[in-house]
């Protein structure tokens, strides 16, 4: 941890409410990120991780959306911050990719036109000028033949290649902290490794900060400092990631190692989370995952466990780790 | 992109064989013997042979599909029963007043579209929505015959503001003397395509404004007027290919509202012909104003295929 | 009118995903329909109309085709004329009544074939692909290279008025888009995981048209037929507007309209009056099938 604070999140949480039902997205989060670090949020797909990262844009459904806590993101308080300054920071200080490149970028416009819009926009500069950084952003992503790259539309480009003009376009501006929403998803096994490395090596050339949203495993040890997992809107452990990796201490950390493939397993049987997440708009009362927990007491029902530290930096959201601390 | 144009060009051309051949059928649709839906009944019987053999309608129907074809390729649409003047000529004239007509509502009714549909989108969910909605639901559920008779009831019977039938006196000139005719068949003539393009826009900006690249935009720090530009050129393709095809329909749709104000267009000529069963005017009003509508399609798709990336493979 | 070909998303490029229909789904349905008043309101006004018009026999307080001369264009409220009498002095609240029959009538019974001339033929076309869709395609195609009101002016023109005329003009204006969109539909719904999973699994062509295809596409064609039946009413009307259809002295809401054009300068109120009905009865279809096609959740 070195440097500024880039982010800091507290007791943050996001409600999306409509007539039919409140959803509870988001239950309150803490943690902090340092400039150049790498946080990863690892968790299933309804634990809320993507809804906490799109909040540190506010790119959540405005009209639907309550945020209460408290969340500051490059000095600026996020809840009360004006349109104006906020989409000065979309883009210049903080970036994101997302999942699927695909719909993600706008198919009626060239690559390079949509690199340049981001540029002209932040920075003010002539269309042509705006067009010679588009050429070195592709080259920085290692897109081959980027020139020609440049006056492609998304649906000429293979997945792989869309996800680097992606990374291209949050990069223009040179950002202070990249938010990554599965970036590599939606790609191919061989391509997925590909765009992770260039992540990291960006990351690190870039002297970037970087939140990481994934539901794999694989993926958050590769490019993480830390790690956060998250259920039913909650970070239920975090700590370094290698801490969590070979020591998790929740229950649920555990079974979501138990249910992965990775080197040295071989020979073990993998195992699997029974049951599925709960309704994010009917929690219970106690710990979310105490009914799919296969070590769960009456007291995990009663109240929600509260965060128990194990270190500076390492921490997990259960009563068995109370008691065995 | 030149494979996509000669291949699209190749496909109009049975497609029109095909239309020249229905309308060849209405004469033969119509009951008893088709000669009597060409000559006047008066003509006596010899008269009637030698224009059964001029129209070859002694030999078998492909051969006579292929003498009227020629006939028609050459400009020659037969006479009208009623009048026996050449119907290629009448027909020029009307269509001229009729696409008059139709141009003045397209620009009335498309603006109205674009920007209702619009406002609609952008305040999805609100009174103004729900206002919009409205109205385009009023008018694509009109029967525009009926309003045009509310509109002369109002402003010629009522106000005695504009005149109720007719185009003005001799030629169409762009002038008050004969707008002041244009105004109501067109303001009724608008109202379906307003209330159509309405919701094409509506539904298209929506659906746009739903996609994950919009949230990519919002992340750029792309602003409201910004994200202007990605919708228009998005929904452009959609809206314009709609409003093509719209255009087709005002040119061969007017005959309702034309035969309320007595517009004299392709439409009055098709009522009166019906009234007096002058079927060759049927024919050919119904040929011309379906070639036209195959070759706006062409150039819809065409146009459509130029400025939509997705749609320009091969 | 134009209205037709402007609701099958063939322009945008893209297929809207099926609709899959899981149990449960109808209760659905009907639940969303039943919170929908603007969809509850017109389903009640329609169902009111048809009931009058179904029992006009009964309700009318005239004979709708008794005229005399002596009460010609008599105003609302005229000697127990509630909505005053026509140009010949015929009750107009009685012929509203009647003519509401063959408005109604000519409105939905083209709809009706087309929906099962043109759905059997756009299934059979999605379903069988190849050849069979090719002939059935491209000979649309030839019908869509008119516009519809034109096409219906002038097979009706070149047959002749009648009743039975205009239902086979009406019924050939809409089996063309019928068949788009039902092929559209069949063609989304058989390459569907789940259908070719129940493909490779052996089963026969009949078991899967009719346990996973037809289920799963007939409503979506029913919602748009119902679409369709708003510009049905306009367009016969329309063609009644214009001689063709029906023919005097019946009572049919075109064409009491264009018998009393020449009231408008006298009785203007009165010469509108069937304008309305047509007016009321086509927003009220429109809306209630914009409601069924939510409800449904049939993208359009």
């Amino acid at each position: 941890m070195s440097g500024d604070i880039l982010v800091r999140a507290r007791d943050l949480s996001i409600e999306f409410v409509s007539p039919d039902a409140t959803v509870q997205a988001v239950n309150g989060v803490d943690f902090d990120l340092a400039e150049k670090e790498a946080l990863c949020i690892l968790g299933e797909s309804g634990s809320g991780k993507s809804v906490t990262l799109r909040s540190l844009l506010r790119l959540n459904p405005p009209k639907k959306t309550v945020m209460s806590g408290s969340l500051s993101v490059c000095g600026e308080d996020m809840l009360t911050i004006s349109d104006a300054k906020l989409n000065s920071l979309r883009g210049r200080l903080v970036s994101m990719i997302f999942q699927e490149p695909m719909t993600a970028l706008d198919p009626v416009f060239t690559i390079g036109r949509q690199i340049a819009e981001t540029i002209i926009r932040h920075e003010g500069i002539s269309r042509g000028e705006a067009d010679r950084r588009a050429l070195d952003l592709l080259e920085l992503v290692q897109i081959p033949s980027a020139k020609r790259r440049l006056a492609a539309y998304p649906h000429e480009l293979s997945g792989g290649l869309r996800q680097r003009a992606m990374i291209a376009i949050a990069l223009s501006c040179r950002p202070k902290l990249l938010l990554a929403d599965e970036p590599t998803t939606a790609l191919d096994a061989t391509v997925q490794i590909q765009v992770l490395l260039l992540l990291h090596k960006l990351q690190q050339e870039l002297g970037m900060g970087i939140i990481f949203v994934t539901h794999d495993l694989g993926v958050a040890g590769e490019i993480a400092d830390r790690i956060a997992v998250m259920y039913a809107g909650r970070f239920v452990e975090e700590g370094p990631v290698r801490d969590v990796m070979r020591q998790p201490m929740h229950p649920y950390t555990r079974g979501l190692l138990g249910a992965t493939v990775h080197a040295g397993m071989r020979g073990k049987r993998l195992t699997t989370i029974p049951g599925a997440p709960p309704d994010l708009s009917d929690l219970p009362p106690g710990c979310a995952f105490a009914p799919r927990c296969s070590e769960a007491t009456r007291s995990c029902t009663a109240d929600v466990p509260a965060l128990h530290k194990l270190g500076p930096e390492r921490g997990a959201r259960c009563v068995l780790v109370e008691d065995a601390a | 992109m030149l494979l996509y144009i000669v291949r699209r060009v190749a496909y109009a051309i049975p497609i029109a064989l095909l239309v020249s051949l229905v309308c060849f059928m209405l004469v033969h649709i119509a009951p008893g013997d088709p000669i009597d839906s060409i000559v006047p009944p008066d003509t006596p019987k010899e008269a009637v042979e030698q224009v059964r053999r001029e129209y070859g309608l002694d030999k078998p129907l492909p051969v006579q599909f292929a003498v009227w074809l020629s006939h028609v390729v050459q400009g020659d649409l037969g006479r009208s029963i009623a009048s026996r003047r050449p119907i290629a000529g009448d027909l020029m004239l009307a269509s001229g007043k009729t696409f008059v007509l139709a141009v003045t509502a397209a620009t009335i009714g498309f603006s109205l579209g674009v920007a209702l549909g619009s406002l609609a989108a952008f305040f999805q969910g609100t009174w103004i929505d729900r206002l919009c909605v409205g109205f385009a639901v009023a008018g694509v559920s009109v029967p525009h015959y009926w309003l045009g008779m509310v509109m002369v009831i109002i402003f010629s019977v009522l106000l005695a503001a504009l005149p109720a039938m007719g185009a003005g006196p001799s030629d169409w000139v762009w002038d008050w003397v004969h707008i002041r005719f244009l105004i109501l068949p067109a303001i009724t003539l608008s109202v379906i395509p307003a209330g159509l393009i309405t919701r094409t826009v509506r539904g298209t900006v929506i659906e746009i404004l739903n996609q994950d690249f919009i949230t990519t935009l919002r992340g750029k720090g792309i602003r409201r007027s910004g994200l202007l530009l990605h919708v228009v050129k998005n929904a452009a393709p959609t809206v314009l290919a709609v409003m093509g095809l719209q255009f087709g329909y005002l040119m061969g749709g007017s005959i309702l509202v034309e035969s309320v104000f007595s517009w004299p267009g392709t439409g009055m000529m098709l009522n009166n012909a019906i009234f007096r069963r002058d079927i060759p005017v049927i024919q050919g009003a119904t040929l011309v104003l379906a070639m036209f509508f195959v070759l706006l399609n062409l150039i819809v798709d065409l146009v459509q295929t130029a400025i939509d990336p997705r749609m320009r493979r091969t | 009118m134009s209205v037709i070909s402007s609701q099958e998303g063939r322009l945008s490029g893209r297929n809207p995903p099926p609709v899959v229909v899981s149990p449960g789904y109808w209760k659905g349905v009907v639940r969303r329909v039943s919170r929908d008043r603007v969809t509850l309101i017109c389903g009640a006004i329609l169902l009111v109309m048809l009931l009058i018009i179904l029992f006009a026999p009964l309700l009318a307080p005239f004979d709708p085709l008794q005229g005399s001369t002596g009460r010609r264009l008599k105003p609302v409220g005229w000697q127990g004329h509630l909505l005053g009498t026509d140009e010949l002095g015929r009750d107009m609240l009685s012929r509203l009544m009647y003519g509401g029959r063959y408005s109604w009538f000519l409105g939905i019974a083209p709809v009706v074939v087309a929906f099962l001339i043109g759905g059997g033929l756009g299934i059979t076309a999605g379903f069988a692909g190849g050849k069979v869709n090719m002939l059935i395609m491209r000979a649309t195609d030839v019908f869509y290279a008119f516009p519809s009101v034109l096409l219906a002016v002038a097979i009706s023109g070149a047959l002749g008025p009648g009743i039975f005329n205009a239902i086979l003009a009406l019924t050939l204006v809409f089996i063309p888009p019928m068949i788009r969109v039902s092929e559209s539909v069949t063609t989304s719904v058989r390459n569907l995981d789940y259908v070719e999973a129940a493909r490779a699994t052996g089963a026969g062509s009949r078991r899967l048209v009719r346990v996973h295809v037809l289920p799963n596409v007939l409503g979506p064609i029913f919602v748009y037929a119902t679409t369709l039946v708003s510009v049905s009413m306009i367009l016969a009307s329309g063609l009644s507007f214009l001689g063709l259809g029906v023919k005097p002295p019946e009572a049919e809401w075109g064409l009491m309209l264009n018998t009393l054009r020449t009231a408008i300068y006298t009785q203007p109120l009165l010469a509108t009056l069937p304008g309305v009905c047509i007016f009321t009865t086509s927003v009220c279809f429109n809306l209630l099938s914009d409601g069924l096609r939510s409800a449904m959740d049939v993208r359009a």
